[in-house]
């Protein structure tokens, strides 16, 4: 992976900038020790890693601000960090840069019922901005697998999804407002607890920047009413084709569920082995869950099954109990630590047309063979987000490479049908080279004109999303 | 000048000399006098692409709204926002399109539930005010890929680009439809049972006030027996704030509030405010407005005024922001239509506007 040469003049300065640092921040929130700023070198593509020049861990948007203006006079770049659970490298460092870490900006602002929303620091777990209002009955709803560790500020800046978000959306459609404050150091309200800008839609813009507009301290978050009950069924199939036009049949019918999974065989192997779920020995297993209550969830649950019957499974399995449904969810909710048991893995994310599919899986299938490495695919169907898992041993020599080669045809395959290069893990460094792929030199330059007005040094997490040679005159290098 | 070509409309823009007014279906003239020739984008018309299976249609910008809202009635699927319809409200005549839509980013009472226009469109190709033509987005509904300029554009109103083309995301109509109808609140009560009714689990797809008739709505859409169910619990759920009758459908209500029927050819200028549920009782009295039509549970109040008020004066400051949709040229040119930005965010969208729009030919000043 090429990284731009780092800025040996900041480097050079590294003690005067931390002292500068030091002068606005509380002594144990700066951290330039190099065994301590290990810790930051790397994110969930723990495949690149580099160590930054130090690490700052502000405690509130006016020390995130002062650290900003400090960084831009002294022209070091800054990469924001979340939890750093990014797959895409969002969240790596250059060796010149300061990671800004927001965990330290865990709290509770202000919760309205009434209003339906909550603000929070931009620091706070996914998951428990939802643990904060679950006991009224409310609910955050994008739900990324990741719920537990990452940060609502990473979730903005990567506009994650989850498996509910056929129903509710990504976080951009669950985000009302932000503080962001610039690399200039300047602190700016976008939006708030009402729907909708009343000018140009900064706010749908700065969500899924990936960190590289502003750093968001603070947000104000949609939240919703939990459903009376969730119910999902199993159905298992003889081909993903018939599997893909099960689906297809369904959303037709004008049913929408909350989530449908899809696992093609590999993946439902590795999943029986190490968590026995007990799953259908079967090519394509559909997961797809409903709510309400308890008679709404069995009158949509009869509307799937006559639909999935047309289709002859070979099981369909609809849970009537909590447990039931804990069993059917636990094989797919531990396909990643299957995965990773058994090898190393690459984890995808390109989204397709759902029509596309049977046609993607035959490709990948092949191409899987062609490169002498397995691949896995847990997708979710409703969306046409799709999640190949590329099997290879990291020990081995030149077998990440191959992955990686593998990885790239497959997310050009995507872009070919009619989908895009990722769905919900963002570019970060590791698609920054393929969004040539998918975008001409004029619709990259479109975006980069709104790095240019809100970061026009090109300071803040540098060397991600757009490839280098496209923004090489910009960087000044 | 009209054109009917992507490539056509390029070229016009790269050559263009003069400030341009660009017009899809010419329904929703709202914002500040636009110097320059109409550039009418109209014959950018057509369905690219339909996959009902998929939930995504792919249209041209100049599509009429309503051939694309019968080819999918045909599927049984819609445009889950509600577009709403402002000739009556606005005395227009002409056909809304697509792209005049979203440019306005128009959403109608399901945006409590199913999200606005902006959340909708996963798409965008347009031409920038150098005469580029850039797309973003995509055809499916999830995609991280890049910056989102597709939300950027959705209610730009023509100032970073002419679109001329766009991808929604679908959802299916609903088998049934119900409206619980509760006559005589007053725009507190109403609020507050509008509130728990959203806050409620049976997921309310409009809630709606008119303060001139007194009349509150709720709707519930679904399955019939799920239907069915919910209305039965809202009913009793509500009981402590009046009667729900049940009116079925209720669909000329909601076309009602969609297009704000109320205000149709009685005189008074039309504001709409963006606010917190609670305080939109409050904002409206402050208001002094001679009616009031309060949707998404509060959270959108459309005000009717005296001619010329300077409502945000009259109302000070207030956590939202309001836009006049609806006045004289003379007053239009007195009170920005659009609500003042604070300076950062003006700042920010005005370098926006420069680095799309460079020679400021695009619609300008209209959003200012
Ligand atoms: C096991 C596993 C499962 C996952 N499942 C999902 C999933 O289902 N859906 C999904 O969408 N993703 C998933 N992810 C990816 C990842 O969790 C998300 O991208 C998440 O949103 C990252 O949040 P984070 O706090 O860890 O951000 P980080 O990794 O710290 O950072 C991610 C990006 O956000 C930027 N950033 C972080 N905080 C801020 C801020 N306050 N202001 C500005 N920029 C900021 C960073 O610079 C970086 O570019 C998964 C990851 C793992 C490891």
């Amino acid at each position: 992976m090429q990284l731009p040469r780092p800025n040996a003049e900041v480097i050079a300065r590294k003690a005067e900038i931390v002292a500068r640092l030091r002068a606005v921040l509380p002594p144990t929130a700066v951290i330039d020790d190099p065994a301590e700023t290990r810790a930051y070198e790397c994110d969930g593509l723990s495949a690149y890693r580099c160590p930054p020049l130090a690490a700052i861990l502000p405690g509130s948007t006016a020390e995130v601000a002062a650290a900003l203006k400090i960084c831009r006079e002294e022209g070091v770049p800054v990469v924001p960090r979340g939890s750093g659970t990014s797959l895409s490298g969002g969240a790596l460092p250059t060796s010149d840069s300061v990671i800004l870490g927001l965990g330290r900006m865990n709290r509770v602002i202000e919760t309205d019922l009434a209003n339906r929303f909550i603000r929070v620091e931009a620091g706070r777990t996914n998951l428990s901005v939802t643990g904060a209002v679950e006991g009224e009955g409310f609910f955050y709803a994008p739900d990324p697998s990741s719920q537990l560790a990452c940060a609502i500020g990473g979730n903005i800046a990567m506009n994650s999804g989850g498996a509910h978000c056929l129903k509710y959306g990504v976080t951009t459609n669950n985000l009302l407002g932000v503080t962001l404050v610039t690399m200039a150091g300047e602190v700016v309200e976008i939006g708030g607890p009402w729907s909708d800008a009343g000018g140009l839609d900064l706010l749908g813009v700065i969500c899924g920047s990936e960190g590289q507009l502003g750093v968001v301290t603070e947000a104000t978050l949609r939240i919703l009413p939990k459903p009376e009950g969730a119910r999902p069924v199993l159905i298992g199939f003889n081909s993903n084709e018939v599997a893909g036009a099960c689906v297809a049949d369904i959303i037709r019918a004008g049913v929408l569920p909350v989530a449908i999974e899809f696992m093609d065989r590999p993946c439902i192997r590795a999943c029986e082995d190490f968590a026995k779920a007990g799953y259908p020995d079967c090519e394509a297993l559909l997961i797809i869950e409903v709510e309400g209550s308890p008679a709404e969830i069995d009158d949509q649950l009869a509307r799937i099954g006559e639909i999935a019957r047309r289709h002859d499974p070979v099981e369909l399995r609809e849970s009537r109990s909590e447990a039931e449904s804990a069993r059917i969810w636990l094989g797919r909710k531990s396909a990643f630590g299957a995965m990773g048991r058994i090898n190393d893995y690459m984890c995808l994310d390109g989204t397709i047309p759902v029509s596309a599919l049977p046609h993607v899986l035959k490709r990948i299938g092949e191409m899987s063979r062609g490169y002498g490495l397995d691949v896995a695919n847990v997708f979710h169907a409703g969306d046409g987000n799709m999640h190949p898992l590329i099997l290879f041993n990291a020990n081995k020599p030149g077998d990440l490479e191959k992955c990686e080669a593998l990885g790239a045809d497959i997310l050009r395959l995507c872009v070919d049908v009619g989908g895009c290069l990722s769905g919900e893990h963002g570019v970060g460094i590791e698609k920054r080279d393929l969004m040539v792929a998918q975008f001409t030199e004029e619709d990259m330059e479109a975006q980069m004109r709104v790095k240019d007005v809100f970061d026009p040094d090109w300071l803040l997490n540098p060397a991600k999303v757009f490839p280098l040679k496209a923004s090489a005159a910009r960087r000044g290098a | 000048m009209t054109t009917t070509s992507e490539l056509d409309l390029a070229e016009r823009i790269a050559s263009a000399t003069e400030p341009m007014r660009i017009l899809g279906g010419g329904t929703r003239p709202v914002g500040g006098a636009v110097p320059g020739e109409v550039l009418d984008v109209s014959g950018l018309h057509g369905v690219t692409l339909y996959e009902p299976e998929a939930l995504t249609l792919v249209v041209r910008a100049g599509t009429p709204l309503a051939e694309v809202e019968t080819l999918l009635a045909g599927e049984g699927q819609r445009l889950a926002f509600e577009p709403a319809d402002w000739r009556g409200l606005l005395g227009t005549a002409g056909k809304p399109t697509i792209g005049g839509m979203v440019a306005a980013n128009v959403s109608g009472p399901r945006r409590v539930q199913a999200g606005a226009c902006r959340d909708a469109l996963i798409g965008v190709r347009f031409v920038d005010g150098t005469g580029t033509v850039v797309k973003n987005g995509g055809r499916v509904m999830k995609n991280v890929t890049g910056y989102d300029l597709v939300k950027l554009m959705a209610g730009s109103w023509g100032t970073l680009g002419v679109m001329t083309e766009v991808a929604f995301k679908l959802l299916p109509r609903p088998e049934t439809v119900a409206t619980l109808l509760c006559e005589g609140l007053s725009p507190e009560q109403a609020v507050t049972a509008m509130s728990d009714a959203l806050g409620s689990p049976y997921e309310v797809t409009g809630a709606a006030h008119h303060r001139g008739s007194g009349r509150t709505l709720i709707r519930i859409e679904g399955f019939a027996p799920s239907v069915a169910y919910r209305a039965e619990r809202l009913c009793a759920r509500l009981a402590r704030f009046g009667d729900w009758s049940p009116i079925g459908e209720g669909g000329g209500e909601w076309q009602s509030v969609r297009d704000v029927v109320a205000f149709h050819a009685v005189p008074g200028d039309v504001w709409c405010l963006a606010v917190k549920p609670s305080e939109a009782p409050g904002v409206a009295a402050r208001a002094e407005a001679e009616d009031a039509l309060f949707d998404w549970g509060g959270g959108r109040i459309w005000l009717r005024v005296g001619e010329g008020t300077d409502l945000r004066t009259r109302l000070g400051p207030f956590a939202g922001h309001a836009t006049l949709i609806r006045a004289t040229a003379e007053t239009r040119a007195r009170i920005a239509p659009f609500p003042p930005e604070v300076p950062p965010v003006a700042a920010l969208s005005q370098a926006l506007r420069a680095r799309f729009d460079p020679r400021q030919i695009l619609n300008p000043g209209l959003m200012d």
